[in-house]
């Protein structure tokens, strides 16, 4: 602890979100600072980078009216900690966890670094309970567990808010009487959809957290949004034992976000301009997903991203690939079809999917039904290119065979409006399907 | 030696603090780092932990030894993190999640139900030479020789075999010198051996695809570059399980931790197919996960490959695998940018290639100084950004590595694993081993393989003409081949790992292939006798009832 407060007035530089602070006397990576704009703005900064006495702070706030010569950084000597309760639930906040719904803030003893630390993966729990979306594609194809993260990539224009809704709906996590909460992060919404999502919500029989980054708020707050919802996740689900769902929409906005201090340090860019540590920076927030051995609560994440140009190999979604526990792909043609959830199963992948299916958590031959379905899809999807050659008369019976079953399965399985599906009805229904077309 | 920090830029610091040396390990504020810079001021050091809470004036200190791991009985079964530190122990300590621990901290690195005995050749009062095996000390299924890398011009004084631990002196000789059953090693020191040998011997994976179509040889190096949810892990895997290998060391780069608490649950409970004893009993873990400290990512697998050529060293065929060699890659990239260095291709140092082969040098099948030989054999997946295979780190490993494993993302979206792509990948190995193929499963290995390549480079081309002619339109014998073609990917190519099918033994292997291509002829063989696609067929069908007829009437008869 510093005994004095260390107040500077000695700024030497400030572009966009950064400000170059010259003279201190003492600093630390990672401590909060508060700067003070001439127009008396309290505004809160992180110091990135030490050099001998000068410091380079990222500014959480907007930067505009600050100047060299008024503008005053005041040292905070802690890292960034936020306070945590159950009183969170029910409530609203910013991205710098300030309130949003004219409640006061509330008050706790504990408080936490938002960064967190990681799990040891020696301590880790396989996450393997089955948990319901209401969603066949998923559920039946590519089943979520508990303490799973499964991201959506979505494309610009697609219902991504409608399918969080449909999996909002149905999704309670536990079949016991173990609690379960929500936490919703927003990262560059705009108000509409906040007041979409937050219907959502509000139908939801479930607490719920909301941690909203609207479009015309400071583009920083999307860098602390989502440590400040995890930090609040692992509270509630390791400290207090809840099921804990949080979902963070739209992932991109982060990247986004990475790359603007990046590109304004100057740093040494990596594909498509994103820093090359983002696979290290998204996986610090994604890996806080899981369970702990001993520890009853889980904390499954669902992060929405949009692909830029719908490129799955772009940077964003190809890193959280990477990272996360598979992902449910939508895409414009089944879109322009009028499916939905507009899903193409093929690109998607539970990889914890094995673990919560089968005798006991879905139904004994619940891979076996996902495995058929899949090939069969797969073959219809091949000949719908050859169909696209050589025309559905230059193709044998069978052939013509899988492109029906192909077109019934999109129509029928993968579109559901916007009703739940329970895992027996979807999985009913795809019995009744292959049955249908008789093509083992 | 002390001095302070003047600069800190994201997992690296400067110090003013001279007379360091390269690789020096030092402690920065109560935490570990390596010297990895030195210039006429100062240095610069990477820091093996959360660099947060660093700031300038902080302490560092010199410890004037190298970043080392200490080598002896009681790795095995253990899960470490990239400094070689317990990660169940440091569990005990910070819970379950990791928190930094004070450098003073100290670990019990090694494992032991009982403590180690000592079993010695030698007597008091003997002489020894360099090289030559004093003695063994036993842990599970495996023996450490102990032996002396130098000449000792002195007569042993006393030997100690009970109750070993790290600072047990096991032989004293008369003029002080002693000999201990634990080593430290420099990790970015390559062991040394007498010498390197090419022998061909295959590694046998269970896998039909390495096993059959891109064999690889002990001592040698495979790659498997693929795109995310492509099959690297799975695969890693199962060849970590099914490997015909004396020990395995699994490192976790920056990848997963539930892909690390799964295997770790899953090796606890599976058996070694050899010994009947828990997998987990071969296996050393070495993690580094994504979330952890970068720097330490860039150590671990150089921890790793030390463990592994310490085992070869006492005479083991050693598998070492790594998921996912891009990701040390990466880290070696963030560190390099915050020396502000001067970037090559993709951003990565310059270095990165000589790196790599430098690494992948570390494989290969060698004569130990203790006359022992063993052989260390390395496989590393590759995650290629965008699944672009022109990447820098696939095409540096291209260069020095035996077994090219491509895996395919259109074969793993259709739900075709492992995703190998079967035209694409390659064996260095190859000639070299269908020897060993040859006799010790089958005569026929080679022709058997090459046919098999062959049909699936015809289905290729039909299926080009497939698609202007539609398949209607095609020679019975061109269909006939297509159907093959596809029993060859699905019944043979494709292998579940979650399956019985998981491993696949090499007499089966070959009869599975066998089976598919001798079908293939006799239908064949009717179609040149006239008879159509489906003829040939229904006869075949009515044939193999009757002989399973015939079969059954056998058993009853017995
Ligand atoms: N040999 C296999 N058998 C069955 N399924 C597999 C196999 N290999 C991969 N898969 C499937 O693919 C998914 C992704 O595999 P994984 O090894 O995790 O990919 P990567 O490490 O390349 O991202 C797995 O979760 C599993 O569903
Ligand atoms: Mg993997």
């Amino acid at each position: 602890m510093r005994l004095s407060e260390h107040k500077y007035n000695s700024i030497s530089a400030i572009t966009g979100q950064l400000v170059f602070v010259e003279n201190l006397i003492e600093a630390k990576i990672g401590e909060m600072a508060v700067i003070i704009s001439p127009d008396k703005r309290y505004i809160e900064a992180e110091i990135l980078e030490i050099n001998n006495n000068t410091a380079l702070l990222q500014v959480y706030g907007s930067t505009q009216g600050l100047d060299i010569k008024h503008t005053k950084v005041i040292l905070q000597d802690s890292l960034k900690e936020i306070p945590l309760s159950r009183e969170m639930l029910g409530r609203k906040f910013n991205g710098s966890f300030n309130p949003i719904d004219d409640l006061p803030m509330f008050f706790s003893g504990n408080w936490r670094q938002i960064t967190g630390y990681p799990i040891n993966p020696s301590a880790r729990a396989n996450p393997s309970e089955f948990i319901e979306t209401g969603v066949s594609a998923i559920d039946g194809m590519n089943t979520l567990v508990k303490g799973q993260k499964l991201p959506i990539f979505s494309c610009a224009g697609l219902p991504s808010k409608e399918l969080v809704t449909l999996i909002l709906r149905n999704v309670r996590l536990s079949k016991n009487e173990k609690e379960f909460a929500v936490i919703f992060t927003a990262l560059g919404i705009t108000h509409n959809e906040y007041s979409y999502y937050i219907k959502a919500l509000e139908k939801m029989q479930a607490d719920y957290m909301a941690i909203i980054n609207f479009a015309d708020d400071p583009v920083m707050e999307r860098l602390l949004a989502p440590r400040i919802a995890l930090s609040a996740a692992e509270y509630l689900a390791f400290e207090e034992n809840m099921d804990v769902l949080t979902i963070i929409t739209d992932m991109s906005n982060y990247c986004e976000a990475l790359r603007e201090i990046s590109t304004a340090r100057e740093e040494l860019q990596g594909r498509r301009g994103y820093p090359g540590y983002m696979y290290s920076d998204l996986a610090f927030l994604y890996e806080r997903a899981g369970r702990i051995q001993n520890i009853e609560g889980s904390l499954t994440l669902l992060p929405v991203l949009t692909m830029p140009e719908d490129d799955i190999t772009h940077p964003i979604p190809d890193l959280t690939g990477y990272i996360t526990e598979g992902q449910i792909v939508l895409s414009r043609e089944m879109h322009s079809n009028d499916i939905f959830p507009p899903i193409d199963v093929l690109p998607c992948l539970s990889r914890l999917m094995q673990k919560g299916i089968g005798e006991g958590q879905t139904r004994k031959e619940h891979r076996q039904i996902s495995n058929r379905l899949y090939r069969h899809y797969a073959q219809g999807r091949e000949h719908r290119k050859l169909e696209a050659i050589v025309g559905r008369d230059g193709m044998s019976e069978k052939d013509r065979l899988y492109l029906d079953f192909a077109f019934t399965f999109e129509k029928e399985f993968i579109n559901q409006g916007m009703n739940s599906r329970g895992i027996d009805q979807t999985l009913d229904l795809a019995l009744e399907l292959m049955n249908r077309f008789n093509l083992d | 030696m002390k001095g302070s920090i003047v600069k800190i830029c994201g997992p690296t610091v400067h110090t003013d603090l001279q007379g360091l040396r390269l690789y020096e390990r030092v402690t920065v504020k109560k935490l570990t780092g390596e010297v990895v810079r030195l210039h006429s001021k100062g240095a610069v050091i990477q820091v093996y932990e959360d660099t947060r809470g660093l700031g300038i004036g902080d302490e560092v200190e010199s410890l004037d030894i190298p970043l080392s791991v200490t080598l002896g009985p009681g790795m095995l079964s253990s899960i470490y993190d990239g400094l070689q530190r317990p990660l169940e122990t440091l569990q005990e300590k910070t819970g379950p999640f990791i928190k930094t621990v004070d450098v003073t901290e100290v670990f019990e690195i090694f494992k032991f139900d009982k403590p180690f005995e000592f079993i010695p050749n030698k007597n008091i009062g003997d002489t020894i030479t360099k090289g030559e095996i004093l003695g063994k000390i036993k842990e599970g299924n495996f023996y450490h020789y102990i032996y002396s890398s130098k000449d000792i011009d002195s007569k042993i004084k006393s030997i100690i075999t009970e109750n070993i631990t790290q600072d047990t002196s096991l032989i004293t000789f008369e003029n002080g010198e002693t000999i201990k059953a634990y080593q430290s090693w420099p990790v970015r020191i390559p062991r040394p051996f007498k010498k390197k040998i090419s022998t061909y011997e295959p590694l046998i994976t269970g896998q039909r695809n390495i096993d059959f179509l891109f064999s690889l040889a002990k001592g040698g190096t495979a790659i498997i570059p693929g795109g995310f949810g492509t099959g690297k892990t799975i695969l890693e895997q199962s060849i970590a399980k099914f490997a015909d290998v004396d020990i395995v060391i699994y490192v976790g780069c920056g990848e997963r931790g539930n892909e690390m608490a799964e295997l770790l649950e899953e090796f606890r409970e599976l058996k070694d197919q050899k010994t009947n004893k828990p997998l987990l009993e071969r296996t050393v873990l070495v993690v580094n996960t994504s979330n952890m400290p970068v720097a330490a990512r860039e150590a671990s697998i150089f921890t790793a490959v030390t463990i592994a050529e310490y085992y070869r060293d006492n005479g083991y065929d050693v598998l070492l695998l790594a998921d996912s060699i891009s990701r040390w890659a990466e880290a070696l990239r963030e560190i390099s940018t915050s020396l502000e260095e001067m970037p090559g291709e993709e951003g990565y140092p310059t270095y990165l290639v000589s790196r790599l082969a430098a690494y992948t040098e570390r494989a290969g099948v060698t004569d130990c100084i203790n006359g022992l030989s063993g052989s260390l054999t390395m496989i590393l997946s590759v995650s290629p950004p965008g699944g672009d295979f022109t990447e820098p780190v696939t095409q540096a490993l291209l260069r020095n590595t035996g077994v090219f494993l491509m895996l395919d993302t259109g074969l793993a979206h259709r739900r075709h694993f492992p995703a190998i792509n079967w035209f694409q990948s390659y064996s260095l190995y190859q000639e070299n081993l269908d020897d060993f193929f040859c006799e010790h499963f089958s005569n026929n290995w080679k022709t058997i393989r090459n046919r098999c390549r062959e049909i699936l480079k015809k289905e290729e081309t039909l299926r080009e003409v497939a698609e202007i002619v539609g398949i209607s339109g095609m020679q019975d014998s061109d269909r006939l081949l297509l159907q093959t073609a596809e029993k060859i990917r699905t019944k043979f190519l494709a292998q579940n790992a979650y399956s019985e099918d998981a491993y696949s033994h090499p007499n089966e292997t070959i009869k599975i292939i066998e089976n598919i291509l001798n079908e293939h002829e006799k239908i064949l063989e009717k179609l040149t006798q006239g008879l159509s696609l489906n003829e040939a067929f229904k006869e075949k069908r009515a044939n193999d009832l009757k002989t399973e007829k015939a079969g059954e009437n056998k058993d009853e008869t017995k």
